[in-house]
């Protein structure tokens, strides 16, 4: 392309010397615009499209289209059930995360060892994640069925009694949570297994030699080492964690207990929030609209508390 | 070698893809033929009519999408509003029917396709129940009603000795819900088990049987001032507090089991329960029997089929739809099914009022629900009639698991009523 660029140049004089700049300046932008189209187009204008409704009364049953300012968002802001379900979701995100990328390390420390047939175990690690959150979450919820799933099955005849799940807070949380981890853990050890394939063999050999034993070579060689893909996948999580969605739905088995996570609203996350004003008896857009945006601020604002937290771990070791 | 593999599987894959959006396409109108496409909540036992029907007009072919009931409906509310992706024949259940007649330009006006000269075919409350408010439009075509008996475990009355024989365990609730309850708490006292599967289809079938439900005509809701519907939830509580109630959340797995089982002794049964519980419950055949429900009559579910204004084909949907509601085809979906027709032509009929089912121990399912159908009362239903009660339910199912008195209960149902 240059030299056809230089050819046209010397025989065009000074407009073909232009032109040759302007590919030299202009095409890379050109080359990655189609990105930044399609960005603007699925991703901006939606972003900014939902800001406006989210200004507005805006029902989907209506043609009507009432500016009220931020009043959605005051109304919001002083609805118990959204904080109720701002507590659930960050009760559930710590109930799933913390453990999930805990024993994802572990798992990946594992996998690094000496292993026969090491294929087989690194992409066992991705099955549960290649199922489907809806297959997931229903076999799940039968599992955690209060008379006839297997778990209170087990609890009974080790003589520890049968638990509600779904009708406590703390106990829906636990089954939603341990959903979440099934299908991330294994997912979370592969992106860290990777991560400790790139850390040199030396320096585990040094801190062998100094007497280190596996752990203290995992937690004070691999996790320093690995800092900045633990401080990925911990804002992966917490952005995936704040808008659960499928698990908490399912898990309430459809209906109107599926929309308001159980008859107490005891797991109802921000994503059913959300539903419910949005997709429900009242199609209000622009309720709905508010309430994503809030989370949009939520999940920024965690994400930003995550990562600075991590980083303080680094500093101190 | 290596790198190629990756790449001839998604090449594969896209082959795969391109493959089946070309079967796809291919189900389009280009040979002469229209699809037309249904949609409903659950197996309405239509399979052998689409084809009965195809044979008879030929050019005409079907095309089936089952959803979940609530999302049924919510998608249907959607495709409305965003004037797309509705099918040409939708199914729409009692409790969502005002809200779409208080929309009638949404759906094709059925008096204008020749409704108007089968008025007398219905039920009169059915085909007023399709009716906009002003009269002018008639929105879809009645398929089931669903007059209310009482669905009980033989084996399990036997058990707590209490007598089976329909007539006898219809005369032990004759007089009122309150002898229900009386029944039930004797019941659980003396056995341990639960009496019915789930407070609030009890409480919905005791505010059907009222005069007026959870709104008055002038569709303002009147849960608080309604005397019937506080008399319900004491009732209701009453029951809650003497341990009868199984817990269950309708359309669950557990709800499903509880049916084989035998967890509970009790349910309502409106004609479309009677196959869904014959359908869930294969190996309960003849320990299920049908007696009558206390409190009168009332009508619980049922559903009709509507037009989408969206919808190309309107006549050729009307033609189909008109022929699938007339009697002869809703006596065949009774005799499937057990839902039960709303045509009172059907009532005089013996092939109607002879039918009986091996599976509720030969119960007279003809006879139980004709006098069931022919009794009830027509209840003004209001435009989120089904949503009200959901939320009235779910005050019931937290008395249930514990996590609020009766008294918050009831209040925290009346604040979020405010905001419907």
């Amino acid at each position: 392309m240059t030299i056809a660029a230089k050819g046209t140049g010397a025989r065009g004089g000074p407009a073909g010397l232009l032109r040759y700049r302007l590919d030299l300046k202009a095409s890379p932008y050109l080359y990655i615009a189609p990105f930044f189209v399609l960005f603007a187009v699925f991703g901006l204008f939606p972003l900014a499209f939902t800001a406006w409704v989210s200004t507005h009364e805006w029902s989907l049953l209506s043609d009507d289209h009432v500016f009220v300012g931020f009043g959605n968002y005051t109304t919001l802001l002083t609805d118990p059930y959204f904080w109720n379900a701002l507590g659930n979701t960050m009760s559930i995100l710590l109930l799933a995360t913390v453990p999930q990328l805990l024993a994802a390390l572990l798992l990946a420390h594992l996998l690094t060892m000496r292993l026969r047939a090491q294929t087989f175990w690194r992409m066992g690690m991705l099955l549960p994640n290649v199922a489907s959150v809806v297959a997931v979450a229903v076999i799940f919820s039968q599992l955690f069925g209060r008379d006839f799933g297997l778990i209170n099955w087990v609890l009974e005849s080790l003589g520890a009694g049968r638990i509600d799940w779904q009708a406590g807070s703390a106990t829906s949380h636990i089954a939603i949570a341990v959903m979440v981890a099934w299908k991330w853990t294994g997912y979370n050890a592969l992106i860290y297994l990777a991560a400790m394939q790139a850390v040199p063999r030396e320096v585990y050999e040094a801190a062998h030699l100094d007497g280190a034993s596996r752990m203290q070579q995992l937690f004070h060689v691999t996790v320093p080492m690995i800092r900045p893909t633990i401080v990925f996948t911990v804002i992966v999580s917490t952005i995936y964690g704040l808008q659960i969605f499928a698990e908490p739905q399912l898990f309430g088995g459809g209906g109107q207990n599926g929309v308001t996570g159980g008859a107490s609203r005891q797991f109802q996350t921000l994503t059913l929030y959300l539903y419910e004003h949005g997709f429900n008896r009242g199609f209000e857009f622009g309720y709905a609209s508010a309430v994503a945006w809030t989370m949009f601020a939520v999940i920024v604002l965690v994400a930003l508390l995550n990562y600075l937290f991590i980083r303080r771990i680094r500093s101190a070791s | 070698m290596n790198t190629s593999r990756p790449i001839r599987a998604v090449a594969l894959a896209a082959a795969l893809v391109t493959a089946a959006g070309l079967t796809a396409c291919s189900g389009g109108d280009d040979d002469g033929k229209i699809t037309l496409s249904v949609g409903l909540f659950g197996d309405f036992g239509f399979g052998p009519l689409y084809e009965e029907y195809s044979e008879l007009h030929p050019e005409i072919e079907f095309e089936e999408r089952i959803a979940e009931f609530a999302d049924h409906h919510t998608n249907l509310t959607t495709h409305l509003a965003t004037g797309s992706g509705a099918a040409d024949i939708e199914a729409v259940e009692v409790g969502y029917i005002s809200q779409y007649t208080a929309q009638p330009d949404r759906f094709h006006n059925l008096l204008d396709l020749g409704a108007d000269e089968l008025e007398g075919q219905w039920l009169d409350w059915k085909w007023q129940q399709a009716l906009s408010a002003d009269g002018e439009s008639l929105i879809g075509l009645g398929t089931d009603v669903g007059g209310m008996a009482m669905c009980y475990r033989r084996d399990l009355f036997e058990a707590a000795g209490l007598p089976v024989e329909r007539d006898e365990v219809s005369a032990l609730w004759a007089g009122s819900w309150v002898d229900y309850v009386a029944v039930g708490e004797q019941y659980t006292a003396d056995t341990g088990g639960f009496f019915f599967e789930s407070s609030g289809n009890m409480f919905r079938a005791m505010v059907e049987q009222a005069e007026e439900g959870v709104y008055d005509r002038e569709d303002n809701l009147i849960v608080e001032s309604n005397p019937a519907i506080g008399e319900a939830w004491d009732l209701t509580v009453d029951a809650i507090e003497a341990g009868m109630s199984n817990r269950l959340t309708a359309w669950t797995p557990e709800w499903n089991a509880g049916f084989n089982e035998g967890t509970f002794a009790t349910i309502i049964c409106p004609a479309w329960m009677t196959s869904y519980i014959e359908t869930n419950a294969p190996d309960a055949a003849g320990l299920w029997d049908i007696a009558t429900v206390p409190g009168g009559a009332g009508n619980m579910g049922g559903s009709h089929l509507v037009l989408p204004e969206q919808g190309e084909h309107a006549e050729e949907a009307y033609e189909f739809i008109e022929w699938l509601t007339a009697p002869e085809q809703q006596l065949k979906v009774f005799e499937a099914t057990g839902n039960f027709p709303s045509t009172p032509e059907l009532y005089e009929d013996p092939a109607l009022t002879g039918l009986s089912k091996t599976y509720f121990n030969e119960a007279p399912v003809g006879e139980i629900f004709t006098a069931a159908a022919q009794a009830v009362q027509p209840q003004y239903q209001g435009p989120l009639q089904g949503d009200v009660l959901a939320t009235i339910g779910q005050g019931l199912g937290r008395i249930e698991d514990g996590s609020q008195s009766p008294e918050d209960a009831w209040s925290q149902v009346l604040s979020d009523l405010e905001s419907f």
